[in-house]
């Protein structure tokens, strides 16, 4: 193949637009510009209709009412909306929401905020291969637990939680439930209801459409949900969010949903064949270790620890031809290697020699074999750069080795 | 974040990649970093017994691209120097050298340890008197 391709494994960050997304939204940057909140004249009715019909398409990917889709600006403002939303709307029934350690940034963040709010948070554990412990949840909820959030898929590991086991015990307590679905919605069956998901929070961007546009979806009966609205205005979307609506890239939305949905069981089969083949050919490197739970993860993820090579020198190694990320500190402004991976009880060694590939729609087989020859050369090169490879191999035990911390 | 072209270079073709034997008289060797921090250095230096020059500097490092720079930088620095010359190396010449972004100071500062490292091994084995103080950034 052309070695001059870039090759993206990195789906999870986010995905190309599919092209029939694109073609959807074109009309509605040229020859229907409206406002679907303008009332008055053909351009918004055209406007409404199309958000009308997006609102419908995203709906039927999750067998929701399309009153239950609320638009927003993608995961992280539904994430917000959905949390400080029951916080507040709920501010009378109490005020201690339980989360996980390994939740993305817009939820563990948003809960901070909660924190210094006066909210309380609790933040649970999961095991090494990702998962909660539901024992662990139901000793969690207190008669002051208005909200449980737990994610459906992580975005480093791809480890799916067990979402109706939690639903049950969500329901058996009366505590809301609510998921940042952003990693599982268009790529496997996501249906709320069905979970016993009472709101739940993700985005256009990782399922083939464009950037800039997410939901949330919220309960509209058994239980009737209300979430007090983050952005005041005009009072768009039944109140819950103001600000006009993204026209263009809800209809792109739209697309992208109906698409995952005739495509997505095809798609999983296709993208968990060459998951795994790339995982068994970088695995066939010593001292190789695959991250969370293999029997309950996404389809097109896995990540892999290289001991013994630290993250981005190995991505350097690679990163003209692929695109993947680390779990590296190296790769964050922190200087902490990944919290996810670290939550999961992997050394922090071993999360600095993480690499998390996400493969995606447009993955082909023929990359695939690519970046396992173009990893496997990388991580052969770093082992010959490391000093601690080296002792390894000389048998030195590195635990016994007296570091100077830095 | 994009890195510079020295960075790249030393990168995809580091000097001086290797192992000296730890265990002759004349060599130093400074083992700098922890595995839990993302950076190991392990840099070593040849010391020739008449002139007082060092004759051969090798390095392994664990790390990202910029430590690997920075100790490829430093062995190619710390040839042909004498101790003395080689104990002024300072940090902040390797990143204004490799125009480190501010984030990657840290592996410059990890370089410098390790030639300090390595000649205060050296100095030890050859009961040579410490005349300048060796600090360890920590």
């Amino acid at each position: 193949m052309d070695k001059r391709r870039l090759i993206y494994l990195d789906n999870n960050s986010t995905t190309p637009v599919d092209p029939r997304a694109v073609d959807a939204m074109l009309p509605y940057f040229y020859e229907k510009p409206g406002n679907a909140a303008s009332r008055s004249h053909p351009f918004g009715w055209v406007a409404e209709e199309a958000v009308d019909y997006a609102r419908e398409q995203v709906a039927n990917l999750l067998d929701a009412d399309p009153k239950e889709i609320i638009f927003t600006s993608g995961a992280t403002e539904s994430d917000n909306l959905g949390i400080k939303g029951v916080f507040e709307m709920y501010a009378s029934k109490g005020n201690h929401i339980i989360t996980t350690r390994t939740e993305h940034k817009a939820v563990l963040d948003t809960c901070q905020k909660i924190e210094k709010l006066g909210g309380q948070v609790t933040y649970l554990e999961v095991g090494n291969d990702g998962l909660i412990d539901l024992v662990a949840l139901e000793a969690a909820i207190t008669d002051k637990t208005i909200l449980v959030c737990i994610m459906w898929a992580n975005n480093e590991t791809g480890v799916i939680q067990p979402m109706k086991a939690i639903g049950d015990i969500c329901a058996k307590k009366g505590v809301l439930f609510m998921s940042d679905a952003t990693q599982a919605v268009g790529k496997i069956p996501v249906n709320p209801r069905e979970t016993g998901v009472h709101i739940m929070a993700f985005t256009s961007h990782k399922m083939y459409g464009p950037k800039g546009v997410g939901a949330l979806y919220v309960s509209r009966k058994n239980p009737r949900v209300k979430v007090t609205a983050q952005m005041d205005g005009g009072g768009h979307e039944r109140g819950m969010r103001s600000g006009t609506l993204n026209v263009p890239g809800i209809v792109g939305f739209g697309k992208a949903a109906e698409i995952a949905k005739a495509q997505m069981a095809e798609d999983a089969i296709r993208l968990s064949a060459l998951r795994d083949k790339l995982e068994a050919g970088l695995c066939k490197l010593e001292e190789t270790y695959v991250n969370g739970n293999k029997g309950s993860r996404m389809p097109h993820v896995t990540n892999i620890s290289f001991k013994h090579v630290e993250g981005e020198g190995l991505m350097m190694t690679f990163n003209q031809h692929i695109a993947v990320s680390s779990g590296s500190a190296c790769t964050s402004a922190s200087l902490e290697p990944s919290y996810v991976l670290v939550a999961m009880g992997l050394g922090d060694d071993l999360a600095h020699s993480s690499i998390r590939f996400s493969l995606g729609r447009f993955t082909t087989d023929e990359e695939v074999e690519f970046a396992i020859e173009a990893v496997s050369k990388g991580v052969n090169h770093m082992r010959d750069l490391s000093p601690i490879w080296e002792m390894y191999k000389e048998g030195i035990d590195l635990n016994s080795v007296i570091w100077s911390a830095h | 974040m994009a890195y510079s072209e020295k960075v790249l270079d030393h990168f995809q073709n580091p000097k001086n990649v290797g192992t000296l034997d730890k265990s002759k008289k004349s060599v130093g060797t400074g083992l700098v970093g922890a595995p839990e921090c993302g950076d190991v250095m392990r840099l070593q230096i040849e010391v020739d017994e008449v002139s007082g020059l060092i004759t051969d500097a090798k390095f392994k490092t664990f790390g990202c691209g910029s430590a690997i720079a920075s100790s490829s930088l430093a062995t190619e620095w710390l040839k042909g120097k004498s101790i003395d010359e080689a104990l002024s190396i300072d940090n902040m010449d390797i990143v204004e050298e490799l125009a480190l972004p501010p984030v990657k100071i840290h592996c410059s500062v990890l370089a410098e340890d390790a030639i300090k490292s390595a000649i205060a091994d050296y100095k030890q084995k050859n009961g040579v008197e410490t005349s300048a103080e060796v600090s360890v950034h920590s």
